[in-house]
């Protein structure tokens, strides 16, 4: 049974259609293994060779691939999520609550809530990772940087998506964060330096038209403040996320993948 | 609890040989939160805490926290001992820089993280619902009134500093330090492996700025900020009447009305003459005089630009902790008080 099974297999993979398909002979000598890494878009992230070093997870702690898999995850429970919920104040939380009483395999809102938390953690771990084995160092520095503004905005992802289940907890940690841009120096309506910014008389930074306004869409979190961050968390910040988590990945191929000692380190053989 | 982590810190990287190498001492670091977090969750009011939906995740990161610090810094001793008898980092054997195939060898470990995560993510989301409270209403303002948990550790300094610094200009310095990290850092060493010794400074100070002024606060006001932010013990009721005292003083009160015994003066620049130069003091004249002294060495390493940046990156990063130990021993409310202008520091 099973041979004849596996008969068929290897007869399919000589069809037209799996030729077209895949490229290369199942990956089981070196030229196969290479062809099945560099004709692929998504493996080819991958270089075809590398470090054993590289691949120990007492080294990496896989906490960069873990980030990553948990934003794919992201993606796909917020996607399913987005079908049944409506950012304004009148449907969002009787939306929520019907994904969870009533929508089939109702388990999409915890995994998007709890894979947001881990994903916060899993950041937080890779740049603890990285800078203990002083990956950022030169060539890497940039991408440091580039990791950094990712590491913001998966704070302001999870920051915007907060609100979005629309009850007490989501409107008064969002009301206790934006707060804050009330008081930023020079453009928030109690900040220093605000009143300086001023025609004349005429003040230019007023509660309807300081930094806290242009991020809430109003004088409080409201409507607009829902709409706001619901547009941003869906669509915004994944759009800049996505292309330099693309920046982040291209950056760690050309400087030689996973960091190490490195060949021409004063340290190597 | 601040003092006792810096302290915890500093011994643990002062003796790390013995606190990674020695089994029963790695055992009781590794051992400990577990243990702890055991026998506490058996108490009422710590297990009201410890099991809110949105605060198990924060438990597991603490005990992650202090594991792949330990693991680390194991590594790192190892590899400095390694260094010592003159032989090449771990990372760096011959056997280690060997080139494999991406497949199967790193494709098949990415799909076993791959699957466990998942895993993982599926058994939790069926075991901890997500929670949904009432729906929102502007009108209920909710005591305690916590941000996100990861914005609790800001949530934190808040205490101590008034939002245009705790809530705007701190985060921001703590990005744009991030980000200067790779510019300021002179020390080619350590690049791609494990190492304590050979940047013993560089990672005192990330450890000191991750751990204890971003991690340990986020736990602070998380587990022990209950109603109007007041400072409630691990297995204490989160009472809503608990009663304490604001007996906080600015500088200015201090100096003009208990030191010389006049009034307060009515011109916000006499009144604040005091605080204003202590602040100048310690971010013009400080750095200076650390460069010329103890910071000699960063000095002459890092050149002008990285030094004055680091500096002034450092010194932001110090007075977060110095502020604390005023308001708790000397109840000092703020060096500058200014509310003339929004301006508290």
């Amino acid at each position: 049974m099973i041979s004849r099974l596996r008969r068929g297999f290897a007869d399919f993979t000589r069809t037209p259609v799996w030729k077209s398909v895949f490229r290369h002979k199942m990956p089981k000598d070196p030229k196969n293994r290479a062809l099945a890494v560099l004709t692929n878009v998504f493996l080819h992230l991958h270089p075809v060779r590398m470090r054993k070093q590289g691949l120990r997870i007492s080294y990496t702690w896989c906490m960069g691939g873990v980030s990553f898999f948990l934003f794919l995850s992201l993606t796909v429970t917020g996607i399913l999520l987005m079908f049944y919920y409506r950012p304004t104040a009148q449907h969002a939380y009787p939306d929520m609550v019907d994904l969870t009483e009533s929508a089939t395999l109702g388990l999409m809102r915890e995994m998007h809530r709890w894979a947001a938390h881990l994903m916060v953690i899993t950041v937080w771990l890779h740049m603890l990772r990285v800078f203990l084995t002083g990956s950022y160092k030169p060539p890497r520095e940039f991408n440091w940087v580039i990791g950094v503004v990712l590491l913001v905005l998966t704070l302001l992802f999870s920051f915007t998506g907060y609100l979005l289940p629309w009850d007490q907890l989501a409107m008064w940690a969002v009301t206790v964060g934006s707060n804050m841009a009330r008081a930023s120096p020079g453009l928030g309506v109690e900040g220093p330096g605000s009143q300086l910014m001023a025609i004349g008389d005429i003040p230019l930074i007023t509660a309807g038209s300081d930094v806290r306004f242009v991020l809430l869409g109003g004088r409080f979190v409201g409507e607009g403040a829902l709409l706001r961050f619901y547009v941003l968390h869906c669509i915004g910040i994944p759009f800049i996320f996505v292309m330099l988590l693309a920046a982040h990945f291209w950056r760690i191929r050309r400087d030689g993948g996973i960091s190490g000692p490195g060949k021409g380190g004063p340290l190597a053989m | 609890m601040t003092g006792i982590s810096i302290l915890g810190l500093l011994a643990f990287c002062k003796y790390r040989k013995f606190c990674t190498q020695n089994k029963i001492m790695s055992g009781a670091i590794l051992g400990f939160p577990i243990v702890f977090f055991a026998i506490s969750a058996m108490e009422e009011n710590f297990w009201i805490q410890f099991r809110r939906p949105d605060n198990v995740p924060i438990s597991f990161m603490l005990w992650f926290v202090v594991f792949f610090i330990w693991l680390a810094m194991k590594k790192g001793v190892e590899n400095d001992d390694r260094i010592a008898k003159g032989q090449v980092v771990y990372e760096a054997k011959p056997e280690e820089e060997e080139k494999v195939f991406v497949w199967p060898d790193l494709v098949y470990t990415e799909m076993i993280c791959l699957l466990l995560v998942s895993i993982l993510l599926v058994a939790w989301s069926i075991l901890i619902p997500a929670p949904l409270e009432e729906p929102a209403n502007p009108q209920l303002t909710p005591n305690p009134s916590k941000a996100p948990w990861y914005f609790l550790g800001l949530q934190e300094i808040l205490v101590y500093f008034d939002p245009w610094l705790a809530g705007v200009l701190i985060p921001t310095f703590i990005v744009i330090g991030l980000v200067a990290i790779p510019y300021i850092d002179p020390n080619p060493k350590g690049n791609g492996y494990y190492t304590f010794a050979e940047r013993r400074n560089e990672i005192f100070i990330f450890l000191f700025g991750f751990v204890i002024l971003w991690v340990l606060l986020v736990f602070q006001g998380t587990f022990l900020r209950g109603p109007n932010w007041n400072f409630y013990g691990p297995y204490e009721y989160w009472d809503v009447h608990k009663v304490v005292p604001l007996t906080n003083v600015n500088l200015s009160e201090f100096i003009w009305a208990r030191l010389l015994g006049v009034g307060m003066p009515g011109f916000w620049l006499v009144r604040e003459i005091f605080g204003l130069l202590l602040i100048s003091l310690y971010f013009v004249v400080l750095p200076v005089l650390l460069a010329k002294t103890i910071w000699k060495k960063f000095y002459v390493q890092m050149s002008l630009l990285p030094y004055v940046i680091g500096s002034h990156l450092m010194l932001w990063m110090l007075l977060v902790p110095i502020k604390m130990y005023l308001r708790w021993t000397l109840n000092l409310k703020y060096f500058v008080a200014i509310p003339e202008f929004f301006l508290n520091i």
